[in-house]
């Protein structure tokens, strides 16, 4: 058979999945660029910093997401004790928290004039200097507060992993006499050892990525400096190289993932499942157990919404007004728009994946998906520097043809945002679409061809109905995401546009914690949905369960 | 080859391959209008392959496909599948979960004017014996019943030509039959060209006029079923379609072969000359006990079958022989038998040649129904 000549569906996808790596492109391609006085600048003076600050900051970020999410897993799936079935799900909870919000929230509870502090004085009689509390506003402050909204991922993939385990690998070394904890240490955690790398590594990109919380807590690292380069420096190229750097850290990342869940496929030697025997835990040991599973989700979780709640609640008249539904109606329209363009443009990339399958158009959807591992401050700086030359170009030649200037098409407009959301969160909703349609056998899309459908309308008639569930899915992933995203809308949004999020971080920035807690409580509610979503997933996911 | 006008389907010369590897071999094949043909293989044989380009799933690397005259497929210009009018059953059925019996149905009539459309569908449900079921969903299905259905919605847009993988393979074996019988009832009340792909020669001969027996990638025999089991036209043909033993001999004139089993009588086809080396096909029916014979077989295995016993036989040399015997005909393992041969004709090959001596050109490929 000839090779198949590319067709439309190549070179759409082709194109998509250009413009999409263009941020990275742009960004990757400041390496090479002459450095500047400024970038002379900070090597000199900031660089070390951020690098150090970043190397910390993950150090303890792993140590902590570690630390949270194995034990936690490995209680809920394989042990016996009271609450173990609410903690299965409520150990997701702190995902709803962003970490910049989880972060203000406790400097309001934890600083000299919050509760805690208050509390103390009361009790002891002391008076401002006269006694020692730990800074919440630190590196170490910083890292756990990253620690307690990010070991989820942990969490998740390792309790995926220990439901996983075949039951004969964990009853033989029952058999051979090992304990719990012998079971745990010597079989069930090197088995899992792949999903927790994942899990971790996702932890990481997270912290890498994050921006809020180290620039509230005033820790100098990439993220931060990024910003101070371009808008306090004013120099966008040093700011995308200083992007660079960050970016080649998560690509390190992405690879030590890589290499380790290549192993994973030698893992499961036997696919014998059945219900997993749990250890009954008896005396301090449950009493030990409920409280390990408790106390990440009484401080990643049910403190800071009850403190959040509780200055909503104070501050009730001062938020409750128009200008606070104008945000709300922003957040939503444009994370409602992002998350409908980011499943259209993955149907179409998932589709054409599946109509031509071949290295071109897997390598195109592979480059589309990596937006997601890129931190929004870097894709921010890799959106804004073309966009701000087209726009340059574009004005300049209307000008000079028509005396008339077009301004700002691009950058500075909801374009680049809503540009720049689908290029960071274009992978969520592919997974999604990409592992429904997989579930499809091909045999539909061969009858409906054979019955007169053209494969649009095979897609519309066919498979839309057959995953509309997925579909909705990708979509609230996409939209939660969106309205939780932080520094990319900081950067791209157009002049006096305010989103919650952008809101939340002005208010918190300018020590007005009780009021930035209407706009910080509205995100952290919406960002239950997935919480729930990915709960019901886990609890029908389990091989040899009963629901299909 | 002519195209001849009643052809519905014309495969001429076709060679189909993926990644440099050919697995349709030089096919030309030829249904006539309202005929039930079937492409007979074991599985890899490149039978699916040729049915799915047919349908218009897969290019062609040579060659020609022609429905009703039209060149549909040809290298690098294949037809959209949609646009060929070629209504398939798939070998898991593929209904629409989403969508009800009726709808399912009525899935490729779509720009049928809307009672035209419903009365398609009551009258398809009806012919295939579900006239309650309009509004039930797949899963709510036997799989028959889902088959039935694959079959109605298949046939629902009248299409020129019906193709068929497999479609009785997830079915029970024992009920495997008479649902091909039931189907063939169906086609021939719908007057309809079908091609059919399987790997079990029962179903085939059940379903079928002609059948066409494929290995690696080449038809070897275009035939009835009486003719692919009495007269085949290769090695290959002779061992996949019914049971039987070769056996060999030597010619003795033009019209006997000297064998273990003595001499037997027939015809000598042409192209073998006396003396020449040449193996015999024994079918188990070609051979009965007689207790007065002086041909010994020893019973090497015996297997019940119901109405009749099938032994395996050694004659002194080793040479293995089947017999099919009347199932009061009980004898023990290590049992020594007087066996009687009884040919009605000789099926002989050249020995060591893939082609019966009696072949001297290729098989007609066209329908003679």
């Amino acid at each position: 058979m000839p090779a198949t000549r590319p067709d439309s569906w190549h070179i759409g996808v082709i194109l998509v999945a250009l413009i999409l790596a263009l941020p990275v492109l742009v960004v990757f391609a400041h390496v090479f660029l002459p450095t500047t006085e400024v970038w002379q600048h900070l090597q000199a003076t900031v660089l070390s910093d951020y690098v150090r600050n970043s190397l910390l900051l993950m150090l303890g970020v792993g140590a902590g997401v570690l630390l949270i999410g194995v034990p936690t897993a490995w209680l809920v799936s394989l042990c016996e004790f009271p609450g173990r079935r609410i903690f299965e799900w409520a150990l997701l909870l702190p995902l709803a928290f962003p970490a910049y919000i989880i972060a203000y929230t406790y400097t309001g509870i934890l600083d000299f004039p919050g509760p805690v502090q208050a509390q103390l004085r009361e009790w002891f009689g002391w008076g401002y200097g006269d006694y020692w509390f730990p800074e919440i506003r630190s590196l170490g402050g910083a890292i756990l507060m990253l620690s307690l909204v990010l070991y989820p991922y942990v969490y998740l993939l390792s309790r995926a992993a220990f439901l996983e385990q075949s039951v004969c690998v964990l009853e033989v070394s029952r058999t051979l006499g090992a304990g719990p904890w012998g079971g745990f240490r010597r079989v069930a955690l090197p088995l899992a050892r792949p999903a927790i790398i994942t899990g971790l590594s996702l932890a990481l990109m997270e912290t890498l990525a994050d921006y809020g919380t180290v620039q509230y807590f005033g820790i100098p690292t990439f993220t931060t400096g990024i910003f101070r380069t371009w808008f306090g420096l004013g120099d966008p190229g040093a700011a995308a190289q200083l992007a660079a750097i960050l970016m080649s850290f998560v690509f390190i990342l992405i690879l030590l993932e890589r290499l380790s869940r290549r192993k994973a496929r030698f893992h499961h030697t036997s696919s014998r499942y059945s219900r997993l025997p749990r250890y009954q835990l008896q005396g301090w040991k449950r009493l030990g157990a409920f409280g390990v599973c408790l106390l990440p989700v009484l401080l990643g979780f049910i403190l800071p919404s009850w403190q959040l709640g509780f200055w909503s609640y104070l501050t009730f008249e001062r938020w409750f007004h128009p200008e606070f539904f104008t945000l709300v109606w922003n957040s939503l329209s444009l994370a409602a728009i992002a998350a409908v363009l980011a499943v259209v443009l993955a149907l179409f990339m998932a589709y054409a994946k599946r109509l031509r399958p071949g290295l071109g158009v897997a390598l195109a959807v592979r480059v589309a998906g990596m937006g997601y591992a890129i931190p929004g401050t870097v894709i921010a700086v890799g959106v804004m520097l073309p966009f701000a030359f087209i726009d340059n170009v574009v004005d300049d030649w209307m000008r000079a043809q028509f005396d008339i200037s077009t301004g700002l098409i691009l950058s500075g407009t909801l374009v680049a945002l809503v540009f720049a959301y689908c290029v960071r969160f274009l992978a969520v909703s592919l997974n999604t679409v990409e592992a429904a349609l997989t579930k499809i056998k091909p045999s539909m899309d061969d009858a409906a061809r054979s019955l007169g459908m053209s494969p649009s309308q095979v897609l519309y008639k066919i498979h839309l109905p057959i995953m509309r569930g997925s579909v909705l899915t990708a979509l609230l992933l996409v939209f939660v995401d969106v309205l939780k995203e932080l520094p990319a809308t900081l950067i791209l949004r157009p002049f006096n546009f305010n989103t919650l999020a952008v809101r939340a971080f002005e208010l918190a920035s300018d020590e007005r914690l009780a009021d930035s807690a209407s706009a910080a409580l509205a995100i952290v509610l919406v960002g239950i949905i997935p919480v729930i979503l990915l709960s019901r997933t886990i609890a029908t996911s389990r091989p040899g369960h009963a629901n299909p | 080859m002519s195209a001849a006008p009643t052809l519905e389907l014309e495969i001429d010369h076709v060679d189909i391959g993926y990644h440099g590897k050919t697995v349709v071999h030089n096919v030309t094949l030829g249904l006539r209008k309202g005929v039930i043909g079937c492409l007979l293989g074991p599985s890899g044989c490149g039978k699916t392959t040729l049915l799915r380009a047919i349908a218009g799933f897969e290019g062609l690397a040579r060659g020609t496909i022609k429905l009703d005259g039209e060149a549909v497929s040809q290298p690098g210009r294949t037809l959209a599948p949609e646009r060929r009018q070629v209504g398939m059953v798939f070998q898991d059925f593929a209904l629409f979960p989403h969508l009800s019996v009726a709808d399912n149905i009525a899935f490729g009539i779509q720009r049928w004017p809307q009672a035209k459309r419903r009365e398609r569908v009551k009258e398809l449900l009806a012919l295939v014996g579900l006239p309650d079921y309009a509004r039930r969903y797949p899963h709510a299905l036997s799989g028959g019943q889902q088959q039935r259905i694959a079959l109605a919605r298949a046939l629902a847009p009248r299409p020129r030509l019906l193709l068929l993988d497999e479609p009785f393979s997830s079915m029970d074996v024992e009920l495997r039959e008479g649902l091909a019988r039931e189907v063939r009832a169906i086609l021939k009340h719908e007057q309809i060209t079908a091609l059919l792909v399987t790997h079990d020669q029962i179903e085939a001969f059940a379903i079928a006029d002609r059948i066409a027996v494929m290995h690696e990638g080449r038809i070897l025999q275009w035939d009835n079923a009486y003719n692919l089991y009495h007269r085949p036209a290769a090695r290959f043909v002779a061992d996949f379609i019914g049971q039987g033993e070769l056996l060999s001999g030597t010619v003795l004139n033009a019209h006997e072969v000297g064998t273990e089993l003595g001499v037997i009588t027939g015809h000598i086809p042409a192209g073998c000359g006396p003396g020449d080396a040449v193996d015999v096909l024994v079918r188990p029916d070609d051979i009965a006990p007689d207790p007065s014979s002086t041909i010994i077989g020893e019973v090497s295995a015996k297997a019940f079958r119901g109405a009749a016993f099938l032994y395996t036989l050694r004659l002194p040399s080793g040479q293995p022989i089947l017999l099919l015997a009347r199932s009061h005909e009980n004898y023990a393992l290590g049992e020594r038998i007087g066996i009687r041969p009884g040919f009605n004709h000789l099926v002989v090959f050249a020995a060591d040649a893939p082609q019966p001596a009696s072949m001297s050109k290729a098989p007609r490929a066209f329908s003679e129904s």
